[in-house]
């Protein structure tokens, strides 16, 4: 008997896309949901702040402050422009959420700026949608910054300042940072639901005995329940960039075989520790929480939803183990700055280790959980 | 078909007319169902799995309704009568993390029994059941007869006039069946009307009155007495016959007068055709020693003549076998072999050695160590100490060799149910290394055999049960194993179905096949060649039926004592020896 009898691992290997076609619980979470939540997902994970009203207590009344004023309101990025009596009313305004923000022009803006001096503005912001906030201060400085730039372009060039461009995203769309993302973390959802129910399934249904008693391997057991989510994910991969590229056009700029190469190796990841789960489930329902409880911070540690450099040092120790993490730079890298091999390589090896690492443990629980 | 033997509305507790219910199958689960329940009585509910017994105690118990037909629980609806009716589900209905004194008070308060009123309650029940001594151990630590007697003292704790018992006896061994059956004598001669669900046959003879069900249709009612009064001259017993019983089976059941025969260790046992003379020695023509004896007609003879007789002797998946070349070598061996899980030894310094093209039997209580023994023979799980082999191939050094020259069977159905017919087939073919046009002419074969072509496409979860058995016997024989390991092969399956399947078995042992089988069902162990009887981790006794017969007739003094007799006198013979050595 060889290592790899080739009737054996095809019969599991049949056998487990059978399984997984036939019944219709997996069935369900194949295709149509992940494509669903892509396209959900783009839309409402925006990043954009767009069509905020902010409010303005004008102390100073004078025409640079007007103009200012005009700036910010003639922003695409704002509706209205409130104009609030008291801070008080401010006060009201922020707390019902009516406003974001209220700018604050004291009553000596237009007198300072007459003088040649530097003149400021207070700006209040909702600290409980801090990111929204953010993203808003920036707005309003820039527009400040630009104003004082034009009436002094002198004291903009001794301040130093600076000339933002937005490489690989010049018009700052959110959708070319969020669609290739949710590649990787879509896939990475599908991926560990279907493997964590193999061997689970084998066991409710009491097939598992039946599996172990015959001349089957582990290895051919394992490797033919590995196929299937194999193949589904990277259809799924591919499918998601066909969408990412031709319905919501973000740029696809890397090597499309680096691609596959890439989503091969992140599956395997994903396939170890899905089936870490199942080896230690005894039933398909412990096996849903399982990879539930693994999927969560497989995400949350992964930079998609906060930096990892905002993270504290041990945790992101943690994250090097997290094979999202690398796929996320690759994913990135490929679809908006052509990203290289080399480059590619380098997210690729610690993904392979973490694949090895998973499989063999899975394969040694396996063998360990059979008792 | 005569009525139940009770008077008109006597002491009736519970009335079912013309219940129909549909699930949406092809055939209802209850097809227009009779039936009554006497006060002081047990009425027996006796069928194979899937007759529609649970269904029917469902209905009476209130949890669902039926489609057509009345059901009047003390002259009233179901729904009306809750604090009247007892009621113990198939699954318990413990909760296994409680105590055995917790789940008491549970059902205590959902009966709303007043603190007062539980002590003396709890105490009787406790005593009634033997279980004061486990109080505080969770229920999930019970054995299977311990569980059944606390869910029974569960369902008594208000004193309920109709006692509904789905299948009590599953799962438990002889001894504790029949402590329980003793405990539901006692309750019936306070009043207590008892309906008793089971699949086994030699339950029924204990009713007052059997309803007997068959795929949702009552095929007789009465008592147990008009079934197998109706035969009783028509059941023989065959000795000295000169062929190998096998042979004699076959040949006998080959004929046509012949409707149903068993093996009874060295006897066989034949049912006769209604309106055929019973035959004697000569025109059986079994060889000159033969002698011919009247035996007792068994409720299960009854059963097989109303489904029309049991299949013929000749099996053709034994006609289209292999014939496994003799040899001196046995088939399986086991060599001290020992299983420990941590502290507590599963079995130990388990021995025996069966020669080729013969049936071993491994019988026992639930717990006792007969499924670890088993699962080491066939390596699902690893010996603390000890060996063994199977086939020739050592089970520490050539594990997956030996694994691929058995066949391996199951009590649950254990197939891909999503998959259909066709796809099981594929699947094992492929994972016994059969490929190509092997695989192809092994599955044309076992499909024709077992007459799999009408259901090939159809998901073989929902196939029938008969066919669900015959595609495992199927997957398991389709690389023509020279060993089998079957494990409760035909539990809750139908007489006739059970016939089948052993004529299949009996025809392939004289092919040459080993069979080991594992069966808490007396008349399995019959058709064994050996048996071991494994108990509190130990074999006990082994030997050829018969010897241990023998032996049981020794110790106990009875005349002709059955398997079952056998069974339980090894055992209390055992714990009588060790209750001494503890003592001395």
């Amino acid at each position: 008997m060889t290592r790899f009898n080739p009737t054996r691992l095809r019969a599991m290997i049949v056998k487990e896309i059978w399984a997984l076609l036939r019944d219709p619980k997996s069935r369900m979470v194949l295709i149509l949901p992940p494509l669903v939540q892509l396209l959900i997902f783009t839309f409402a994970t925006t990043l954009d702040v767009k069509n905020v009203d902010i409010g303005l207590i004008d102390r100073s009344g004078g025409a640079h402050a007007q103009e200012l004023v005009q700036r910010i309101q003639g922003s695409p990025q704002f509706r209205d422009v409130i104009a609030l009596p008291s801070l008080r009313a401010m006060e009201e305004a922020i707390d019902e959420q009516r406003v974001i923000a209220a700018l604050i022009i004291e009553s000596d803006f237009d007198q300072t700026i007459a003088r040649g001096e530097i003149a400021r503005v207070g700006l209040v912001l909702d600290g409980r949608r801090s990111n929204a906030a953010q993203i808003l201060a920036g707005y309003v400085n820039g527009i400040a910054m630009g104003y004082g730039a034009e009436l002094r372009p002198e004291m903009a060039r001794r301040s130093g300042g600076s000339e933002v461009t937005h490489w690989y995203n010049p018009s700052l769309d959110f959708k070319w940072f969020t669609l290739p993302s949710l590649v990787a973390i879509i896939v990475s959802v599908a991926g560990l639901a279907i493997t964590s129910q193999a061997v689970a399934r084998e066991r409710e249904l009491g097939t598992f005995d039946q599996l172990m008693v015959s001349p089957m391997r582990v290895h051919e057991i394992l490797i033919g329940m590995m196929v299937p989510p194999m193949l589904v994910g990277m259809f799924n991969g591919v499918l998601f960039l066909v969408v990412a590229k031709f319905a919501f056009g973000v740029p696809f700029t890397g090597s499309f075989l680096l691609f596959l190469l890439a989503m091969f190796i992140y599956q395997l990841a994903l396939i170890g520790m899905g089936l870490l789960v199942s080896s230690l489930s005894m039933t398909q329902q412990q096996a849903f929480l399982g990879s539930f409880v693994v999927t969560i911070p497989l995400m949350l540690l992964s930079g998609y939803a906060a930096p990892i450099d905002n993270m504290p040092d041990w945790l992101q120790v943690v994250t090097y183990a997290d094979p999202i993490r690398y796929f996320l730079i690759i994913v990135q890298g490929l679809f908006l700055k052509a990203m290289p091999a080399s480059v590619v390589f380098h997210q690729l090896w610690p993904m392979a280790i973490i694949a090895v690492i998973s499989l063999v443990a899975a394969a040694w629980l396996f063998r360990a959980r059979m008792e | 078909m005569s009525g139940p033997a009770t008077g008109p509305n006597v002491g009736i507790v519970a009335r079912a007319d013309g219940i129909v219910k549909d699930f949406g199958g092809e055939k209802p689960a209850l097809g227009g169902v009779d039936i009554l329940v006497a006060s002081g009585k047990v009425t027996g509910l006796v069928g194979p799995d899937g007759a529609g017994k649970t269904t029917l105690i469902r209905i009476l118990a209130g949890l669902m309704t039926p489609k057509q037909g009345t059901v009047d629980i003390l002259g009233a609806a179901p729904a009306q009568r809750l604090d009247s009716i007892g009621y113990m589900p198939q699954r318990f209905g413990l909760y296994e993390d409680l105590t055995v004194r917790e789940n008491l008070v549970l059902y205590a308060e959902l009966r709303g029994l007043s603190k007062d009123a539980q002590e003396p309650v709890f105490k009787r029940l406790l005593e009634f059941t033997d279980l004061a001594r486990f109080q505080r151990r969770p229920a999930g630590k019970l054995s299977g007869g311990m569980k059944q007697k606390l869910g029974l003292a569960c369902a008594l704790v208000s004193t309920p006039p109709l006692l509904l018992l789905d299948e009590p006896g599953v799962g438990v061994d002889p001894i504790s069946r029949r402590e329980l059956w003793a405990m539901v004598a006692e309750l019936t001669r306070e009043g207590i009307g008892v309906l008793w669900s089971t699949a086994y046959l030699d339950e029924a003879e204990l009713c007052d009155s059997v309803y007997l069900l068959s795929e949702g249709e009552l095929l007789f009612s009465g008592p147990p007495a008009d079934l197998t009064g109706a035969i009783a001259d028509r059941v023989i017993s065959v000795t000295g016959f000169a062929d190998r019983r096998r042979l004699a089976l076959t040949r006998a059941l080959d004929r046509d007068d012949v409707i149903d025969g068993t093996l009874q260790g060295r006897a066989i046992r034949l049912l006769i055709g209604a309106g055929h003379p019973v035959p004697d020695a000569a025109a059986l023509d079994l060889g000159p020693e033969t002698k011919v004896a009247p035996a007792p007609a068994r409720f299960e003879d009854g059963f097989i003549e109303k489904l029309g007789g049991g299949p013929d002797g000749t099996s053709v998946l034994a006609a289209s076998y292999r014939e496994i070349p003799p040899s001196d070598a046995p088939a399986i061996e086991a060599r001290a072999l020992t299983r420990r899980f941590g502290e507590f030894v599963a079995a130990r310094d388990v021995s025996f050695t069966v020669p080729r093209g013969q049936t071993f039997g491994l019988l026992g209580p639930n717990g006792a160590g007969k499924s670890t023994t088993f699962k080491m023979l066939c390596g699902l799980l690893t010996p603390t100490s000890g060996s063994g082999s199977v086939a020739g191939f050592d089970l520490r050094h050539s594990a997956a060799q030996a694994r691929g020259a058995l066949g391996y069977m199951a009590q649950k159905f254990s197939l891909y149910g999503d998959l259909s017919v066709g796809q099981n087939l594929d699947f094992f073919a492929g994972a016994y290394d059969l490929s190509g046009s092997d695989a192809r002419e092994a599955i044309e074969r076992v499909t024709e055999i077992f007459e799999l072509g009408t259901h090939f496409r159809r998901n073989a979860g929902t196939l029938p049960l008969g066919f669900k058995q015959r595609l495992a016997l199927a997957c398991a024989v389709m690389h023509q194993p020279s060993v089998l390991f079957l494990d409760e092969p035909t539990s809750g399956v139908d007489p006739v179905m059970r016939r089948e399947f052993w004529t299949h078995i009996n025809g392939l042992v004289r092919r040459g096949v080993t069979v080991l089988v594992t069966t808490h069902f007396m008349d399995e162990a019959e058709y064994c060649d050996q048996v071991t009887l494994i108990y509190r981790s130990q074999q006990i006794a082994s030997g050829p039926p018969d010897a241990l017969k023998a032996r049981a007739g020794e110790l106990t003094g009875a005349a002709d004592p059955t398997m079952e007799d056998a069974f339980i006198a090894l055992i209390e013979a055992s714990d009588a020896d060790r209750e001494e050595a503890e003592a001395a």
